[in-house]
């Protein structure tokens, strides 16, 4: 067990000057490495049977046969799932679930910023309440807040009997892409509040006194200057909603009706539902690629730009 | 302190700013407030109001479905919450506070279940099951069955990286010398990690078990995957419920894990409170 970097962060017995006995001092980073990977053994362990094992059993069984029963046959590997992944139909539904996840990453990144944007801007004491009233939806749960949303766009629901009242049309939203937009961007945004927060809180605003020194106006000290530094909140933000709205089940499977298939759904239907292990698992690497993909492209530009 | 941001403080942007968060604000709360009012409606209809009436509490706390669908819940999330914050802290401590090989590999895996689409994790999950449970049927005749010991040990799998990642945070935020002073005084590692690094890391340490707890609680899609006929937990239940259409008695379990949930909120933020000083010490910014 050789030591890793010592970037002298680590061991806090590297922290001694010129060492009187190196021998001694590499022993003592060795045990000491030692220590730490025990102390990670663990969780490693329990990943890997958990985890890693579980991610290769559904990579090999995207190449196993389905049987004519709905079983799956570890035998006659084939490409044959993964042909079925160009199919029109997966193409309409992967297409239509990047849109949405893409556009509710757009609104929520377009609401969230001025929102923290002013939190940020207040005062520390006004700053903590609201961060607290932005931390109650985010850790209240899920399934519950996007129920509300059936609540409020049922057809008999409050909304539709205000817009009655006011002489309007009953409003017609629940089971509509509409309605899983709003749902999705009512419970994502948070995730795209706090990042953003964090990094606009954290900014150095003399820099922007600076720049309205130097005669920038308003905008201009903005766009050189405040937008520039929050850009890793936008970055974060970006793919903590992303991410999860892609491979969202819960917001469409509540408020999205039979034409709105998204690959969250389409993947259960095939384990719950179709009974196609093999091509339901070919989907889901699918979907991973697709994600790691859009993350790793967003890093890159976002890392060009900072 | 006031910050500048050279913005007039009356003038048209900032009123702007100050209108959108208004409406954020409106949008966060209007439809938990509208959920939590009509759970106190006697109408069978939920969307109109008749009068106030705690009917469906009373239904809700008599019916053996939910009541049994809670205890699962929380035997499930006590479980995995506990052996996630162990496994999870050690995790972090051994990315913060050592090198060793291998490191980068286990920093990685470690972020996977966090980045990774839900619905991937719930197929890998019961795939794993399934076939593990098949092969153990071969190879020694035992052939356990989905339930409350494949959820909990699912959650585990999942909670393990969010504990770590609070834990990490809280890590960086110490102050090393307070670690160095403690060796300079001829403590250990272990004495020093007990004396000093674990007082310290504790609040972030119950941040991440209530975090963990919490995304227990929540979990829909991994649970519904992995739970088997027999057991059900109050999410994966009331989902069910959902997905048939909406009822008065869904508002007001809704209603009871919307408060489950400010009372973590109120929890967690009271131990941040309490302890933010101390970790950073004097070092604060």
């Amino acid at each position: 067990m050789g030591s890793g970097g010592d970037d002298g962060r680590g061991a806090l017995t590297t922290e001694t000057v010129a060492p009187a006995r190196p021998e001694l001092e590499e022993d003592a980073r060795r045990a000491d490495s030692r220590r730490g990977f025990f102390i990670s053994l663990p969780a490693w362990i329990y990943l890997t049977v958990f985890f890693t094992v579980p991610l290769v059993i559904v990579l090999v069984y995207s190449f196993a046969t389905r049987s004519s029963t709905g079983r799956t046959r570890l035998a006659d590997w084939n490409l044959e799932s993964y042909r079925r992944l160009w199919d029109p139909l997966v193409g309409q539904i992967a297409v239509r679930s990047i849109v949405l996840a893409l556009a509710t990453t757009l609104i929520c990144l377009v609401v969230a910023y001025p929102f923290a944007y002013y939190m940020a801007t207040r005062r520390p004491a006004l700053r903590s309440v609201l961060l607290i009233l932005v931390m109650i939806p985010f850790w209240s749960n899920f399934l519950v807040r996007t129920y509300a949303w059936k609540v409020l766009l049922g057809s008999d629901g409050p909304l539709s009997q205000l817009s009655q009242a006011l002489g309007g049309e009953p409003i017609r939203l629940l089971f509509t892409n509409t309605a899983v937009l709003i749902g999705l961007v009512y419970g994502f945004l948070p995730f795209m509040v706090l990042p953003l927060y964090a990094s606009l809180e954290r900014m150095d605003w003399t820099l922007v006194e600076g720049a309205r020194d130097l005669y920038a106006d308003g905008w201009t000290a903005f766009r050189k200057v405040t937008w520039p530094l929050s850009r890793p909140g936008v970055i974060a933000g970006s793919i903590l909603v992303f991410v999860p709205t892609l491979g969202a089940y819960v917001t469409p499977a509540i408020l999205g009706g039979a034409k709105t298939t998204l690959l969250g759904d389409y993947i259960v239907s095939q384990f719950l539902a179709a009974r196609n292990q093999p091509f339901g698992s070919a989907l889901s690497m699918g979907m991973m690629t697709v994600m790691l993909i859009f993350t790793i492209a967003y890093f890159r530009s976002g890392a060009k730009n900072l | 302190m006031s910050v500048s941001t050279g913005l007039r403080p009356k003038g048209p942007i900032e009123r702007l700013l100050a209108a959108n968060s208004w409406l954020v604000f409106i949008f966060f709360y209007a439809p938990i407030l509208v959920l939590v009012v009509f759970s106190f409606n006697a109408n069978n209809n939920v969307g109109i109001w008749t009068e106030p009436s705690l009917h469906w509490y009373r239904e809700v706390f008599a019916n053996e479905t939910v009541m049994g669908a809670l205890k699962n819940s929380v035997i499930v999330a006590g479980i995995s919450t506990f052996f996630a914050t162990i496994l999870g802290t050690m995790a972090a401590l051994s990315l913060e506070r050592f090198r060793f090989r291998g490191q980068r590999v286990y920093d990685g895996l470690l972020y996977l279940p966090i980045i990774i689409p839900e619905v991937t994790m719930a197929v890998m999950l019961l795939l794993f099951f399934a076939q593990g449970f098949q092969w153990l049927d071969a190879a020694v005749g035992w052939s356990p069955s989905f339930g409350l010991g494949t959820i909990s040990l699912s959650h585990i799998a999942f909670n393990i990286s969010f504990v770590a990642v609070v834990v990490r945070a809280r890590l960086g935020q110490m102050d090393p010398r307070l670690e160095e002073a403690a060796a300079d005084l001829y403590a250990g590692r272990w004495q020093a990690f007990r004396m000093v690094t674990l007082p310290l890391i504790l609040p972030g340490v119950a941040g991440g078990a209530l975090l963990a707890l919490t995304l227990s609680l929540d979990d829909v899609v991994i649970t519904n995957f992995v739970a088997g006929p027999g057991a059900t937990t109050l999410p994966v239940y009331v989902f069910g419920l959902v997905r048939r259409g909406v009822t008065p008695l869904i508002n007001a379990v809704s209603t009871v894990m919307l408060v489950a949930s400010m009372v973590l909120v109120a929890v967690s933020f009271g131990l941040q409170r309490g302890s933010r000083s101390r970790v950073s010490g004097s070092n604060d910014r």
